[in-house]
């Protein structure tokens, strides 16, 4: 289980979901992909995209500040 | 015990392809949706910008109808390639910079050869006889199965009865009695098709499903292939076109007005990329400059700035323009005024 980030700044929805579908082709199931957005439309996409696919959100973080968002989610079975 | 068969579904995110796909599960078939990122589909750019589209639900339609189907989707970033297409399709444009025909052509092509590396056996569309001007005539319909190389693997489950018969219905995987026939632009079928499988709140995009059937896109897509002398695009050329007031007072720049806090925050982000304007003894927007100003023609940016800030009716507004390599230069200049602005400036 290993853990990985993911720089989805400055991309507009779908890109950030593109982004987290390829990255986590190349992860096994158990590790985490924590990916940082700035489109808020992420907040729903990059979960129903985990849902779909059989992964799991396990955290969403706002920095209010930054106007990010941080989506953490767990590869599943596939 | 016979093989599962499955097939993989264009979704746009529109009715047609969630119903498609729907039809083809009830048939018992394993099916996974394909949606191609062009980087004009309307699912993108358009949450995080303005204000107004702030009151649209935050979803993307494509994800939306694969959770309501219960299927994978697979969003292919296809940017690049998509260039070839819409910079010179052989069938030519639709009503404005929208290459239909053969956009559906490169999809269906593509969906191709995902099912082949992916070992799936057939593709669906949602496409419907007569509905669409372009892409969707009975003879445009051949053209899609040819071009494509998809053939008779080319299953259209909404208008099948209406079209020859298909290799998975040959063979026995899927059977015509239960697919349609629908024709025409009604979306009355379609309509009464979703409340049979009970589908509320799918989206009804008005016009295509991309930017390039939009009218004042196409023509801001224009203008940039006419002023550059190439047809060449970059995502970032593509995605400003969708955000700001844009007006070309000379043939070798264009200014891109932000309109509202929102669209003002977006090109923030464009700030290293362009030389910009903004304004300094009143509210004011964002103005980036896209082309290459001469020094003579700072003065009249500057008033067209001066122009679209909280001061627009005074006598003089002082802005500042700040240049890609660091330098700024503050103007304080008189509005324009709206007399002085000919209609052909605005794109
Ligand atoms: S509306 Fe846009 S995405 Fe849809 S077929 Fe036409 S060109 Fe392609």
């Amino acid at each position: 289980m290993s853990q990985h980030t993911l720089d989805a700044r400055r991309l507009l929805c779908p890109l950030p979901v593109i982004r987290t579908q390829n990255a986590a082709k190349k992860l096994k199931p158990g590790d985490t992909l924590s990916v940082t957005c700035t489109d808020p439309g992420a907040e729903s996409d990059i979960p129903t995209w985990s849902r779909i696919n059989g992964h799991k959100v396990i955290e969403i973080k706002h920095d209010d500040q930054a106007s990010e968002l941080i989506i953490t989610i767990e590869i599943g079975e596939g | 015990m016979t093989k599962q068969r499955k097939a993989v579904a264009l979704i746009s995110g529109g009715l047609d392809s969630l119903l498609a796909a729907k039809v083809m599960l009830e048939q018992g078939i394993h099916v996974e949706g394909i949606n191609f990122y062009t980087g004009f589909c309307v699912e993108g750019h358009t949450h995080a910008i303005r204000k107004k589209d702030k009151a649209k639900p935050k979803r993307n339609n494509a994800l939306w109808s694969a959770e309501q189907l219960g299927i994978k989707l697979h969003i292919i970033d296809v940017i690049d390639e998509y260039k070839a297409v819409l910079i010179n399709p052989k069938h030519g444009y639709g009503a404005n910079m929208n290459p239909c025909l053969d956009c559906k052509c490169f999809m269906v092509n593509k969906a191709r050869e995902w099912a082949e590396e992916n070992d799936f056996d057939f593709i669906i569309t949602g496409e419907v006889v007569g509905q669409r001007p372009m892409s969707q005539r009975r003879d445009t319909m051949n053209v899609v199965s040819r071009e494509s190389g998809a053939a008779d693997i080319l299953v259209r489950p909404l208008c099948a009865k209406n079209l020859p018969e298909t290799l998975p219905e040959r063979e026995g995987w899927i059977t015509r009695d239960r697919m349609y026939d629908f024709n025409g632009r009604s979306r009355k079928p379609q309509m009464a098709l979703a409340s049979q499988f009970g589908f509320k709140d799918y989206a009804q995009p008005a016009g295509g499903c991309c930017f390039l059937t939009d009218e004042s896109y196409s023509k801001k897509l224009v203008d940039l292939w006419d002023a550059r002398n190439s047809r060449e695009y970059e995502m970032d050329d593509i995605m400003l076109l969708k955000v700001g007031r844009h007006i070309r007072p000379k043939p070798h720049f264009k200014l891109i007005i932000g309109r509202e806090d929102g669209e003002n925050r977006f090109m923030d982000g464009y700030r290293k990329q362009f030389d910009h304007f903004t304004t300094v003894s009143c509210p004011g927007p964002l103005v980036l400059i896209d082309g290459e100003m001469q020094m003579e023609d700072r003065a009249l940016a500057a008033r067209l700035v001066a122009r679209f800030s909280k001061d627009k009716n005074s006598d003089a507004v002082t802005v500042c323009l700040h240049l890609r390599d660091g330098t700024e230069e503050e103007l304080t200049v008189a509005p324009l005024r709206n007399e002085e602005i000919p209609e052909a400036w605005h794109i």
